[in-house]
């Protein structure tokens, strides 16, 4: 088949625009990003420099580093590399079985499916769901207290914890790595594992020496996707712990509520650090994704 | 070899627990509302909530409507941009990824900021003005997937000739948009339509925020107060989201025999 230039190089006789009404074209889009992406962001990193008077301040940034914010900073990181870093791990694990397990096709599609499905089954309805299975009434909960005789709050343990926390976020972390994470394995070549093999590689020299350096960008920057989708989250937090649970976007959350604080520009401030580890993240995942295609084609 | 399959077979079946019982448990519990048998009352009683009615069609008036103004923010702009402005894709795409990057919660805090009653445009003032901003929050929201959608959508027609066909027998620009690009793309723009209204439907912190009562906040709030009923929607919001990805399965499937592979 042919393939017919799908870019618009060709010059419409009848329409030669000039090249400043061209851009008309696309006005209403920067109009709509501007007003309501572009410029409420800016507005809050702007905030976040500037006093009451509208006079430049560091001061807002210091409130950061107030032991409360720095704390809550610190368990948001915490969860979200912890989130991050299983759901990198299992997900990995979940999409090489799918890729080179010689599973049944139809279980590989229903695997992949699901992971569509749950990784946008996040928020409310997912807290729900785990409060319903690992609250103190959960079925898990009951099941083992009542066939196993173990009861697993006097362990220790609480859905409404940072290690509950880490459970619920793996529901949606773990489907968005296999999500990612599967095209890039099937992207390794055979070729390569045959090469490997004939110059009398092991299989694990193969993964450590082969694939494991063309993978990890992909499995690095995927990680930093992770990382910030599990940052972004508030209602799942929300809905699981309430606001007992002192972690940055539930603070935010309440700050923008008028709950505490009373320090707007401190919420500037908060909002601001959001956005510079979010965007961090996402710069590392961009970065990589680029070099990770270098070799996956 | 066949060690290797039983590992993965090994492993589907634990992450197959890991993922299952949350689901069992909701539906499991979900059923718990009469004592001593299982039985569908809490839906039930949801079902029959004038608050869950009231909220619920809300969220779906706002879901639909955001699919309506996504398109017509998208499609014009993704169509242009690869017929006579290729050099603004990777700044309309860099856009298009922002609201992935910039976490919703501070979104909305910079509108409140923006669009609040002594500002020059007081969007949050008034009842219509609300809606109007969350509309738009949740366009922006769904930017990334509705973009990405009828961008690849648009790769795979000849939207030159497309364009200058329809222009030869004397069409207007809205009219090629409306019955020329728009029909070629329909099943990209209807994946995106699907992940949106997933997305919408069960939103919660633009509603907070913005002191709507849709379907996300009426959710939090029977999960506060009540002990059954969040399960039954849970439950609820479940199949809404597996409706929806089962529904772009079925498009994507569909357009691959209605579509020429390129």
């Amino acid at each position: 088949m042919t393939s017919i230039p799908t870019s618009p190089a060709r010059p419409a006789a009848t329409l030669r625009l000039q090249p400043l009404l061209k851009w008309i074209g696309i006005a209403p889009f920067i109009l709509f990003a501007l007003l309501f992406l572009i410029l409420p962001t800016l507005n809050i990193v702007f905030g976040a420099f500037h006093d009451n008077k509208g006079q430049v301040t560091l001061d807002n940034i210091r409130g950061l580093f107030e032991p409360s914010i720095l704390q809550a900073f610190w368990i948001s990181i915490r969860l979200s590399l912890a989130t991050a870093f299983f759901g990198c791990l299992f997900g990995f694990v979940i999409a090489a079985a799918v890729t080179f397990g010689q599973i049944p096709r139809w279980l590989r599609g229903s695997v992949l499916t699901f992971s569509g499905v749950a990784s946008n089954f996040a928020g409310v309805p997912l807290s729900f769901a785990f409060i319903a299975t690992l609250g103190r009434l959960g079925l898990v909960t009951v099941l083992a207290r009542e066939w196993l005789g173990i009861n697993i709050y006097a362990t220790g343990f609480n859905l409404i914890s940072f290690f509950g926390l880490t459970i619920t976020y793996l529901y949606f972390q773990i489907p968005l790595m296999v999500l990612i994470i599967t095209p890039a394995l099937e992207g390794l070549k055979k070729e390569w594992r045959e090469a490997a093999s004939i110059l009398g590689a092991t299989g694990l020299q193969y993964w450590r020496m082969v694939a494991f350096p063309v993978l990890w960008p992909s499995l690095l920057g995927t990680a930093a996707l992770l990382f910030a989708n599990s940052f972004g989250a508030v209602a799942t937090a929300i809905a699981l712990t309430g606001s007992s649970l002192s972690i940055v976007p539930i603070i935010l959350f309440a700050q923008i509520r008028g709950d505490v604080l009373n320090d707007p520009h401190l919420g500037y401030a908060i909002a601001f650090g959001m956005i510079v580890l979010t965007g961090a993240a996402n710069l590392i995942y961009i970065v990589l994704r680029i070099r990770a295609e270098r070799w996956v084609k | 070899m066949m060690r290797n399959r039983f590992w993965s077979l090994a492993a589907i079946a634990l992450s197959a627990a890991y993922f299952f019982l949350p689901l069992i448990g909701m539906f499991e519990f979900s059923l718990r509302m009469k004592r001593g048998q299982y039985s569908f009352e809490a839906y039930r009683v949801v079902l029959n909530d004038p608050q869950f009615q009231q909220t619920f069609g809300y969220s779906v008036i706002l879901a639909l409507l955001t699919i309506v103004l996504g398109v017509l923010i998208v499609v014009p702009t993704a169509y242009w941009v690869r017929l006579r402005l290729p050099k603004a894709r990777p700044i309309i795409e860099f856009v298009t990824l922002l609201p992935l990057v910039i976490p919703p919660i501070v979104i909305v805090f910079g509108y409140i900021r923006i669009y609040n009653t002594s500002s020059w445009l007081p969007l949050t003032g008034s009842w219509i003005g609300t809606n109007i901003l969350i509309l738009f929050g949740y366009a922006t929201l769904s930017l990334p997937y509705m973009y990405r959608a009828v961008d690849t959508g648009l790769r795979a027609i000849d939207v030159a000739t497309l364009t200058e066909a329809a222009q030869s027998l004397g069409a207007s620009w809205t009219r090629i948009l409306a019955t020329v690009i728009l029909p070629n793309v329909l099943v990209s723009v209807l994946s995106g339509a699907f992940l949106t209204f997933a997305i919408v439907i069960g939103e919660y912190v633009f509603a907070a925020l913005l002191n709507l009562n849709t379907f996300g906040p009426y959710m939090v709030w029977m999960g506060g107060n009540r002990a059954y009923e969040p399960s039954a929607l849970a439950v609820i919001a479940f199949i809404i989201t597996w409706a929806c990805m089962g529904l772009i399965q079925l498009v994507t499937r569909f357009s691959k025999f209605t579509q020429i592979k390129r």
